[in-house]
């Protein structure tokens, strides 16, 4: 099948880039393996920050429906519970439970998004040790509560929306581990699970997990100024799971399968596509956005997802539209990174274009 | 344990259907992943290690980590949280590779 533009991911960044392309006038096919659209954003019941043309101030589960609406009324191809397999010089292979597909699109962006890391820790792989957008998964997806008592690690703004909503769902979170000496997230949100009565722990990391097929408790440690765990400060937690927050990494396997050009920026989450501004990778007409380009949110992702697609766009038949909606979009991310918490991916953006003769 | 009321989810749980854990029946619901139902029924344990033997259970629950894998109606390395729910459909815990049904 002859199309514009193939888009793999139905998160945030992917479906951003589908609807922008759709309302440009070009055949969108947008490939996602969950059985609906909306990626990580279907487990978001927390109000989004940023501009009020970026659903300032709306859930993510309410904005996943609101973006799922535009891609059947502008009638966007989707393949759910389907998988990018490979792209190849003569196609892009596509699977299902039923069948195998094979495209042929001009453009396509990778929208794959990012997975969780892990921590090192004695019994870090015991069953109750989650990710905790794994926790927030089961919890506010499926209506499945992993436990009762929960220990978070990390004090990111995951560490903290997820605390909050556990404890929303009846869960109690005994304490916020963060190894560093401030809260990593937004204070808003640390105000809100202190108000909860949840303590943060600075400077604490967990040491071990124990149970035998399932965690029971957790020992936990204070850290000093050289990250070394302090001997004797060690604490039993009686938990019954243990959430993860300890940041992702971007999914960059099936730009790397394409040819694409990896590179390793920490400010980004580690090893990652190269790409341009406008998001094209060292494929020509292969893009990336979102996670996937470097770990961040779903504001930028919707907004890199948009740059993405008016580039590719731009590049398949120039088109003053398309240039336009680049240099708002553009001004409008730099804008959204302006801040404190934007600072870190501003220098890993620059460090990675600086990269461009490795 | 299933969340019976949340103050702002609505859960809209799909048709009541039965999966054989082991053998053993499980209430389930249309729509759901085989993790989701299982840790409902308060089963962690999916797997057991290759190597050490050791228990493994749901990490990542987005079909990235592999931590889940179990035998799924005969067939081994099947993500539990990416797989939905049938019903009449037969759950194993893995050991170790797993076996293919017929081998």
């Amino acid at each position: 099948m002859e199309i514009d533009l193939l888009v793999v991911g139905g998160g945030p960044a992917g479906l951003s880039a589908a609807i922008t392309a759709a309302e440009l006038d070009h055949s969108v096919i947008i490939v996602d393996e969950n059985p609906r659209l909306g990626g990580q954003l279907i487990k978001q019941t927390h109000k989004f920050f940023g501009s009020e043309s970026n659903y300032c101030g709306i859930r993510g589960i309410d904005i996943a429906e609101i973006l799922e609406n535009k891609v059947n009324k502008l009638g966007i191809t989707k393949y759910l519970e389907s998988t990018v397999i490979g792209i190849y010089e003569d196609g892009v292979a596509i699977a299902s439970e039923e069948d195998l597909r094979v495209v042929h699109p001009k453009k396509i962006i990778i929208a794959t998004g990012a997975r969780e890391n892990m921590l090192s820790f004695v019994n870090n792989d015991l069953p109750g040790v989650y990710g905790a957008g794994a926790v927030q998964t089961l919890v506010n997806v499926y209506g499945v509560l992993p436990g009762k008592r929960a220990l978070m690690v990390g004090s990111g703004n995951i560490g903290l929306i997820v605390s909050y909503q556990l404890m929303q769902a009846g869960v109690e979170v005994v304490a916020i581990l963060e190894a560093l000496d401030h809260v990593g997230g937004y204070e808003v949100h640390a105000a809100k699970v202190r108000r909860l009565g949840i303590p943060i722990l600075l400077r604490h990391t967990i040491k071990s997990a124990i149970g035998n097929d399932k965690v029971e408790a957790a020992v936990i440690t204070k850290l000093d100024e050289h990250w070394q765990p302090i001997p004797g400060s060690e604490r039993e937690l009686k938990v019954d799971f243990i959430c993860l927050a300890v940041g992702l990494s971007p999914s960059y396997e099936l730009a790397a399968q394409a040819g694409a050009k990896i590179v390793y920026i920490p400010e980004l989450g580690g090893w990652l596509p190269w790409h341009k501004p406008n998001l094209e990778t060292s494929v020509p007409g292969l893009y990336v956005a979102g996670d996937a380009a470097g770990v961040e949110e779903a504001v930028s992702a919707l907004l890199e997802g948009k740059i993405a697609a008016a580039d590719a766009s731009n590049s398949i038949k120039e088109n003053k539209y398309a240039q336009k909606l680049i240099e708002t979009t553009q001004k409008e991310l730099q804008e959204f990174r302006a801040g404190k918490f934007g600072k870190k991916i501003v220098e890993g953006k620059r460090k990675l274009y600086a990269s461009l003769h490795l | 344990m299933r969340i019976t009321e949340h103050p702002i989810i609505k859960f809209k749980r799909g048709k009541k259907v039965t999966i054989y854990f082991e053998g053993k029946p499980i209430e389930a619901y249309e729509g759901e992943s085989v993790a989701a139902a299982l840790i409902a029924a308060g089963i962690y344990v999916f797997r057991y290690s290759p190597r050490h033997k050791r228990a493994r259970g749901l990490f990542c629950a987005i079909g990235k980590c592999s931590s889940c894998l179990m035998e799924i109606d005969g067939k081994p390395n099947q993500m539990a949280c990416m797989v939905r729910v049938r019903d009449g459909m037969r759950v194993r815990r893995q050991k170790g590779k797993g076996v293919l049904d017929g081998d």
